[in-house]
């Protein structure tokens, strides 16, 4: 702590309070500009997006499908509306159990260079773009399938695996470790000390792990215009077919040069973020110490 | 990485026990467990690995016939002048795309790396502590805002903001010798320059959510001492908090990076996608490694097209892979997260 006093350059120089103060002031009065930039900004786009979408929005919108010609007024995102739906549903059924069981893996089971190279790689892939993502699927998948709703699942699937392995991880890392001892010392297996003390224990967390990944994969659009493809003929149901989601709608219509395909994709814009943020909310209501960001 | 024992944060540990716990399961099913979730966490490597094989697969016959090299030597792309039985010139050139992809994202660190700073010192050490919650809430709600509505936004409601400031700088900076060519118009909304904007306010709320896990890791009598040595509020900080973080900023700062090298959507959608040469100037239009593929990638039908883009594909993972791995040696070495 030496250091705070001596080894400082521009301390040692004397330099009268007032203006030691006033340089203070400055500097935190930028710091602050920063963050009200960043808010203003985040307001900007929010109030923006719901003013644009909200003349657009109406029952129409979440219960019709799109015309077939885009400069055509009316009509709705039901199909792609869906299409998320199913399509981030599926994700999900991949991405949960292996994400929660990687991570039970990592806590519980690995040990020494094999878990802390799983662990480090897991942190590597939440950086990867999710367009080579969806570009793997199309070469493992696609090419041999075609194009279908399962295959964006499977390209959001690696997309919410590392998040939900990491979430889960940080929240069976709190799990006390007294707890473990007990049940293990109770006569319970490993993996019955597992499946029911740390992981009830740990519940609450894995739910806000579990909805950031579905927000963060209902918004993602790149990897499904390599996977799902988008189809906005009718609804399809069926996830061998491809199909069309929120996302890919608001891209497709929103550059389309069209006000009427615009007007769509500001209202299908409000419907996604309206859905996002349900999600980030609900996970912020079952764990306050989970970052929302996913960095 | 949390404390390990004894913590229970905000979970209640006293509802964990489901008494009474099953006697003698048999021992395979632990061992099945076991290996159960080994294998679930090997996932993580088997994708990346396999990753990098299929798009070395898929680019491989472009890569054959044009040379493995000759695509980022040459900044030209122009699929229609692709021939089956032509080799040279490679008409899949893609430096213009890495330099697309390193100059939209170089725009948006600058913007972003000190806005974010700023941002997260003030949640942790400036702002009064009941309005730090909230605070850090709305800075990581600029992370969910969805890619395609950013994209969307910026077209209409950014460009227009900023068209007549930058209408006004093409005008002056840009007929300013040597350093003109940089900022030359005309402006068409659409650029490199629009694409770094959003790409800052993309990645600002990643970066400030890890250097505020940084500065949140001062000892806090290492800032109390400061003050109580008479220094100022910025003093304190300067001398207490950001010199222990410089590691974490930095890593902080690669992981953005990382996230605005890989962009796509809102990137492809203010960009212009002009795909033929390297525009000097930050204000014209251009392409990004991404933003390409998810252009062209369902309508590649020119000879070699697909497996070309497939070899953009590669070069953005190969890059993406260096810089997060950078990133994440560089946190973790820094501060445990």
């Amino acid at each position: 702590m030496t250091q705070l006093a001596l080894g400082t350059p521009g301390l040692r120089k004397r330099q009268s309070l007032r203006r030691r103060q006033g340089k203070s002031a400055v500097m935190v009065g930028l710091l602050i500009a920063a963050v009200v930039v960043a808010i203003g900004v985040l307001a900007w786009v929010l109030i923006y997006v719901a003013i644009q979408g909200a003349s657009a929005l109406n029952l129409n919108f979440i219960t019709q499908n799109p015309p077939g010609n885009p400069a055509a007024a009316g009509g709705g995102f039901y199909n792609g509306i869906i299409g998320s739906l199913i399509i981030v549903g599926i994700a999900s059924a991949i991405a949960v159990p292996l994400g929660i069981g990687a991570a039970i893996y990592l806590v519980e089971y690995g040990r020494g260079r094999l878990s802390a190279t799983i662990r480090f790689f897991n942190d590597v892939l939440i950086g990867i773009p999710t367009i080579v993502t969806g570009a793997f699927i199309y070469a493992i998948w696609v090419t041999r399938f075609g194009f279908s709703g399962f295959a964006g699942s499977l390209a959001l699937s690696i997309v919410m695996l590392p998040l939900v392995t990491r979430t889960t991880e940080e929240m069976l890392r709190l799990v006390p470790n007294e707890l473990r001892e007990g049940s293990l010392a109770l006569g319970a297996t490993r993996s019955q000390t597992v499946m029911r003390v740390c992981l009830p224990t740990a519940l609450p967390g894995i739910i806000t792990g579990v909805m950031l990944a579905v927000a963060r994969a209902m918004g993602e659009t790149a990897p499904l215009l390599l996977t799902a493809l988008g189809n906005d003929l009718f609804t399809q149901y069926n996830p061998s077919q491809r199909m069309s989601t929120l996302s890919l709608q608001i891209f497709d219509n929103a550059v389309t040069g069209f006000q009427e395909g615009q007007a769509r994709a500001w209202a299908g814009a409000l419907t996604l973020i309206a859905i996002v943020l349900i999600f980030t909310f609900g996970a912020r209501f079952f764990g306050r110490r989970v970052r929302t960001a996913n960095a | 990485m949390p404390p390990p024992a004894g913590v229970s944060g905000s979970i209640p540990a006293t509802r964990a026990l489901p008494l009474p716990l099953k006697r003698g399961r048999p021992r395979v099913a632990d061992r099945l467990f076991g290996s159960g979730v080994t294998v679930a966490g090997t996932l993580v490597l088997l994708v990346i690995g396999a990753m990098i094989i299929f798009l070395v697969l898929e680019g491989f016959p472009a890569m054959q016939h044009y040379g493995f090299f000759s695509f980022v030597t040459a900044s030209r792309w122009a699929p229609s002048e692709a021939f089956p039985n032509v080799s040279h010139p490679n008409p899949y050139g893609i430096l213009q795309f890495i330099y697309g992809t390193m100059l939209t994202s170089i725009i948006g660190m600058l913007i972003a790396v000190p806005l974010a700073v700023g941002a997260a010192l003030v949640i942790t050490d400036v702002a009064p502590q009941r309005v730090k919650g909230p605070l850090s809430a709305l800075v990581d709600l600029l992370a969910a805002v969805p890619s395609v509505v950013y994209g969307f936004w910026g077209i209409f409601a950014l460009i227009p903001a900023i068209k007549p400031v930058v209408d006004f700088l093409t005008t002056t900076l840009g007929t300013v010798p040597v350093i003109g060519v940089a900022f030359q118009g005309p402006f068409f909304g659409v650029s490199y320059f629009t694409a770094g904007l959003v790409l800052a306010i993309m990645v600002l709320p990643i970066i400030a959510a890890v250097c505020r896990e940084v500065f949140r890791s001062t000892p806090r009598n290492e800032k109390e001492a400061a003050l109580a040595l008479g220094a100022t509020r910025w003093e304190m900080l300067r001398i207490a908090v950001l010199p222990r973080a410089r590691s974490g900023i930095v890593g902080a700062a690669l992981l953005g990076l990382g996230r605005a090298l890989g962009e796509t959507i809102a990137v492809t959608m203010v960009i212009g996608n002009a795909v033929l040469h390297i525009n000097p100037s930050i204000f014209s239009q251009g392409a990004t490694m991404s933003s390409v593929i998810a252009n062209e990638f369902t309508e590649a039908t020119e000879p070699f097209h697909l497996s070309a883009l497939f070899v953009v594909g590669f070069w953005l993972l190969i890059v993406a892979l260096i810089v997060n791995i950078l990133a994440r040696l560089i946190v973790r070495r820094g501060v445990a997260l």
